[in-house]
């Protein structure tokens, strides 16, 4: 093995119809209009020595070491930054090149230290490798003059020298190594988007400087290493380079945290990994990644990752190391007896939207073919089902219409309830990109998340509204479109149905819907929705980006419809640039819906109570399926507490403390018999367990994700999985323990199964991924090479349908006991349940959960910066300290939920969606009051979940 | 008693609004904020920043690129001697020698007492009557070790 070749172009690749042809050290290349002579000459293999250019960043030309010669042109032009002109001659070695080359890396080495055998880039530095490229040979102007490499320089104190900064958890920064080619400035300013670093000072005095000269810790800086990548030299290293030293080898992976499924190259030192550094190639993240993902992977080998399986009888007890045969047969033994006391519907079990595909397709197969009933659920059913429903009854699929590339052709960007700076970081970058470019950003959402505001980048709308009156505001903006006559006629005729766009067109055109009356009940100045509808509909490219804060809610699914019925009537559906494109919470959300997660569906979306396809499972697996759908999570939940429901099989979620009304989850929790829980950790619903069986990172294993955009990505395993056993390996040891024939030896094995049993995903194979790197669903013999764009001459079920959104105000309510609002979201750094997160350096930036309430809020209630608050709802109470923030509106108070300590979801209700019971953990009504400190339910909570995570000593 | 007003948010967010309609706002904002405060405080960075919808480091680079802005008060009077080549060639290094002995001061810095600040400058354009310098605004041309001594009385040496 070696390390994945990646080459620098050196320049962007560009895009023309025209081409012009030039001659390149005797060799002619037709290329792009506008391509630079540099990558013109890579094409050829011809590397142009070069250290300020890198093909992820534009043209910069000031390390002029590129420098090349054009007959009939004077002098020694940059070629990064000189075009290839029709029939131009280059020649990019010659004896005055050489020299100008060598004078030029003589000034670089004669202030940059000579300490190359113990530098951390050591064989993987582009200054030695450029000093070796141009022959230098001697630096005339020795290393004693003025320079920034020496603390001390002619026995005085060097005021140019500067120490290195180490304040970063993940990299360092020593300006004593910097050649100032800029390249971490233009990172963090064209690619990431943050515009954290600059140059200061000029000339000799110039330096890299995080914020104001800075600490990187202090500064702006979001540590998505971006700089780091871009870093030439030894300035900005990982530190856990420094600590091990270069990689060997590499292998390509897809990330395990978002749902945007960033690759990265793993690159490892035989089987410890090294860095993670994204691949250029991946389709999803185009080489960019963020903190989470290139840094925050330290969990894997945590101290506290569980690497043996254990049992005990009651929850009360303390766990007991066990082989995997006796905690396996425990399993097994315990499901036999409930179901043949309880009935074969008291088991079921929960896939995980954080395995694989293939390992989500063993866990419904056991529940459906093993324990015989179709009692599956997934924690999609708590974030996007609503976004399954709504798209599916309006367009004919279960997801996302476009892939993210399709930003970069948007003209009008609408972000309602997602917050992707800080959920979806890539995207964030992407969608930050294009506003730069020139886009129109509109954003409605409580909160002024990081995008409304924020360096190069600011919103022409921000519709501030109040929690729950999304469906209000959507339709309202419907009713502009078509009462000014901005609906897109020719498209709906075209593509919709067209009596029921008649009647969607009379129910919105209503005055009730108009924003004037809309504006006071969503807090929206009537002004602001009609600008935004009018923007929306005639921009140009209008797309449509959201997350939870659509789903989240009682109306979750009417807001999925009311956004489809947008796109249909300006007709921002079926083309680049345009789409509603819901932003996935976890890294397989997507395919752990598509692979048949929820109780009423098999694979590909389709219901149990479908003959033809049940027959084809049972054909298949040998055996009859129940034809009834089983029980949603909440449901299951319900059931146990009524004491119908008794055992159940968790892999990968941890439900207690991501879902909604802990108090209630821990109840049903407590009253089965038998809790089956699969993780990396002891996490929260393991405290009420009764058998727990490791699980394996995504570094572990092989298989597959699928990410917001459909997009299907390998896994590849880069280590043995500490626990010996990937989960596809424990789930199908499982099945066996039931007495089920599985004999996967691979989970390609698993796919080949996946794709004859599932048309939309037909034509995927391994081999497949392997030559193209990711294919988007519907993959299948209609479109084998993927579905980029979804609905490009019609719509998946045909005619596109309009659904009325009657707006239905939550029962959750503000009233003189709970007058505030609050919501729920996520931040940069953390995510979601912390699991992983808070195992790792990213706790530096978020400690503890805050909760943000305005200034206005704050002072009523006497409460400072700081102070620890006790916040109530109808559900429960907990405290967390405040902080004090105009970033939400008077009236709303906001927190995250990553921390199990803080148990944000004792306050959530059991409120949920009307079609998927999503439950609505973003309008809750609470009060906030000054308080002591923790309460005495989180005291109690804390000790029984260390009471809980006892392990008992090996017995001799 | 200073000719400056001491720094505050509300008064930098005054002159960012002033300037915000130019056309590239920011340099006439730093001279502004200069003007008024004497300086460019570190504490206005943040403030012009998002006034502009810019980073804080966008508005650090900017600041230390410049040599006119400064980031620490001035002096009361302060000094600036042409370094560059036609006054060099007129003996101006000798010259700027002597202006650090009778201000008592380096290049670049302040005298404790706040008095006076000696800046070098490159070029004042008086490169026909070199040796140059430039007191408290005031252009001074043919300038000589008396002149040097003249102007450190000026400024109170």
């Amino acid at each position: 093995m070696s390390l994945v070749p990646e080459t620098d172009f050196g320049t962007k690749a560009v895009h023309s119809d025209k081409t012009v042809t030039v001659t390149i050290d005797g060799q002619r290349i037709a290329v792009p209009e506008g391509t630079s002579i540099m990558r013109a000459a890579m094409e050829l293999g011809t590397k142009i020595p070069k250290l300020c250019a890198t093909d992820t960043l534009d043209a910069f030309g000031s390390c002029r070491l590129c420098l090349v010669e054009i007959e009939g042109r004077a002098g020694t032009p940059a070629s990064c930054t000189t075009p290839c002109a029709p029939n131009m001659v280059v020649h990019t070695q010659t004896p005055r090149l050489k020299q100008l080359r060598n004078g030029v890396m003589e000034l670089y080495i004669s202030d940059h230290p000579l300490d190359c055998l113990t530098c951390a880039a050591n064989g993987d530095c582009e200054l030695q490798e450029m000093a070796g490229a141009v022959g230098l040979r001697e630096v005339r102007y020795g290393q004693d003059g003025a320079n920034h490499v020496s603390a001390r320089t002619g026995g005085c104190d060097n005021h140019h020298y500067k120490a290195k900064d180490t304040s970063n958890p993940y990299f360092t920064y020593d300006p004593a190594k910097c050649i100032v080619c800029n390249r971490c400035v233009r990172a963090c300013q064209e690619v990431q988007g943050t515009f954290a670093l600059t140059i200061s000072g000029r000339g000799f005095e110039s330096r890299v400087s995080p914020g104001m000269d800075e600490p990187f810790m202090e500064s702006e800086c979001v540590s998505c290493g971006a700089c780091v990548q871009a870093c030439p030299t030894a300035t900005l290293t990982e530190k856990k380079v420094i600590e091990i030293g270069q990689p060997e080898h590499s292998v390509v992976t897809t990330c395990a945290y978002c749902g945007v499924g960033c690759t990265f190259k793993a690159e490892m030192r035989g089987q410890e990994l090294v860095r993670m550094v994204p691949w250029k190639d991946g389709k999803a993240n185009r080489g960019h990644s963020c903190v989470k993902g290139r840094f925050a992977w330290g969990y894997s080998t945590h101290r506290d990752r569980i690497l043996k399986p254990m049992i005990r009888e009651k929850i009360t007890d303390p766990w007991r190391e066990v082989s995997w045969d006796e905690a396996l047969l425990r399993v097994a033994n315990e499901f036999r007896r409930i179901q043949g006391q309880y009935g074969k519907k008291a088991v079921g079990g929960i896939t995980s939207s954080r395995c694989t595909n293939e390992e989500v397709w063993l866990v419904q197969k056991l529940i459906r073919a093993g324990f015989g009933t179709n009692n599956v659920d997934t924690c999609a059913r708590v974030c996007h089902s609503p976004t399954g429903y709504g798209l599916a009854t309006a367009y004919g699929t279960s997801a996302g219409t476009q892939d993210f590339d399709s930003i970069d052709q948007a003209d009008v960007i609408v972000i309602i309830g997602a917050n992707p700076t800080d959920g979806h970081p890539v995207v964030g970058s992407k969608l930050k990109r294009r506003i730069r470019e020139g886009a129109r950003l509109i954003v409605i959402d409580p909160r002024r998340i990081d995008i409304v505001e924020t360096p190069h980048v600011k919103a022409d709308y921000h519709l501030a509204l109040q929690p729950g009156t999304n469906v209000a505001i959507l339709t309202s903006m419907a009713h502009v479109i078509v009462t000014e006559g901005l609906a897109n006629e020719a498209f709906i005729a075209e593509r919709c149905d067209i009596e029921e766009y008649r009647e969607w067109a009379a129910f919105v055109s209503d005055m009730r819907y108009s924003p004037e009356t809309i504006s006071p009940l969503t807090g929206v100045p009537a002004r602001l929705i009609r600008d935004a509808a009018r923007l929306y509909a005639t921009g140009g490219n209008a797309a449509i980006y959201y997350g939870l804060g659509v789903t989240e809610h009682s109306q979750g699914s009417t807001t999925v419809m009311a956004i489809a019925n947008l796109a249909m009537a300006t007709g921002n559906i079926g083309r680049p640039g345009v789409g509603v494109n819901p932003l996935r919470g976890q890294n397989n959300v997507q395919g752990s819906c598509d692979m048949g997660s929820f109780p009423h569906e098999l694979p590909g979306y389709r219901h149990i109570s479908n003959d033809a396809v049940r027959k084809s499972f049972e054909d298949a697996w040998a055996t009859t399926l129940d034809s009834e759908p089983g029980l949603r999570i909440p449901n299951m939940l319900d059931a146990a507490v009524e004491g119908s429901f008794k055992a159940i099989y968790i892999q990968g979620e941890d439900i207690l403390q991501s879902d909604p009304d802990q108090t209630h989850v821990a109840a049903g929790l407590a009253a089965m018999e038998c809790v089956v829980v699969q993780d990396l950790f002891l996490n929260e619903t393991a405290n009420y367990a009764h058998v727990f069986l490791p699980g394996s990172t995504f570094l572990e294993k092989d298989g597959t994700f699928t990410n917001a955009e459909r997009r299907i990505q390998r896994v590849r395993k880069v280590m043995e999985p500490k626990n010996g056993k990937a989960d596809w390996e424990v789930t199908q040891a499982l099945a066996r323990t039931f007495g089920l024939d599985w004999n996967y030896a691979h989970p390609s094995e698993i796919m080949e199964e996946v794709a004859a049993l599932t048309p939309s995903f037909a034509g995927v194979t391994y081999e497949k991924l392997d030559a193209v790197g990711s294919v988007q669903w519907p993959c299948n013999e209609e479109h084998p090479e993927g579905s980029p764009i979804m609905h490009v001459d019609r719509f998946v079920r045909g005619k596109g349908h309009f659904v009325l959104t009657e707006y239905i105000p939550t029962e959750e309510r503000t009233g003189p006991r709970f007058p505030l609002l609050l919501t729920t979201g996520r931040i940069l750094s953390q995510y979601n349940v912390g699991a992983q997160t808070r195992r790792t350096e990213n706790v530096l930036w978020h400690q503890e959960d805050m909760l943000e309430i305005h200034p206005h809020d704050a002072e009523q209630r006497g409460v400072k910066d700081g102070d620890w608050v006790k916040i109530q709802s109808r559900a429960g109470e907990i405290a967390l300290r405040a902080e004090i923030t105009d970033r939400v509106a008077p009236g709303v108070v906001y927190t995250t939920f990553h921390h199990p300590l803080t148990r944000a979801n004792v306050v959530t209700t059991d409120f949920s969606d009307w079609a998927t019971n999503c439950p609505e953990y973003k309008v809750t009504a609470v009060q906030v009051s000054p308080s002591n400190g923790p309460l005495q339910n989180q005291l109690e909570y804390e000790a029984f979940s260390r009471e809980s995570r006892r392990i008992a000593p090996a017995a001799e | 008693m200073s000719r400056h007003e001491p720094f505050s948010v509300a008064r930098t967010e005054e002159l960012v609004a002033q300037h915000l309609h130019l056309e590239g706002p920011l340099l006439p904002i730093l001279h502004a904020v200069q003007e008024v405060f004497g300086f460019v405080p570190e504490a206005a960075v943040p403030v012009v920043a998002s006034g502009l919808n810019v980073s804080r480091a966008d508005v650090h680079g900017v600041v230390t690129f410049y040599e006119d802005f400064h980031q620490k008060p001035d002096g009361e009077h302060v000094v600036k001697i042409c370094r560059a080549e036609a006054c060099q060639s007129m003996g101006g290094e000798e010259l700027a020698a002597h202006a650090e002995r009778c201000l008592g001061v380096s290049f670049g810095q302040t005298s404790a007492d706040g008095q006076v600040t000696l800046e070098k400058v490159f070029c004042l354009g008086l490169c026909a009557t070199a040796p140059a310098a430039m007191v408290n605004g005031d252009l001074r041309g043919r300038l000589s070790r008396a002149g040097v001594e003249a102007i450190a009385r000026e400024v109170g040496r």
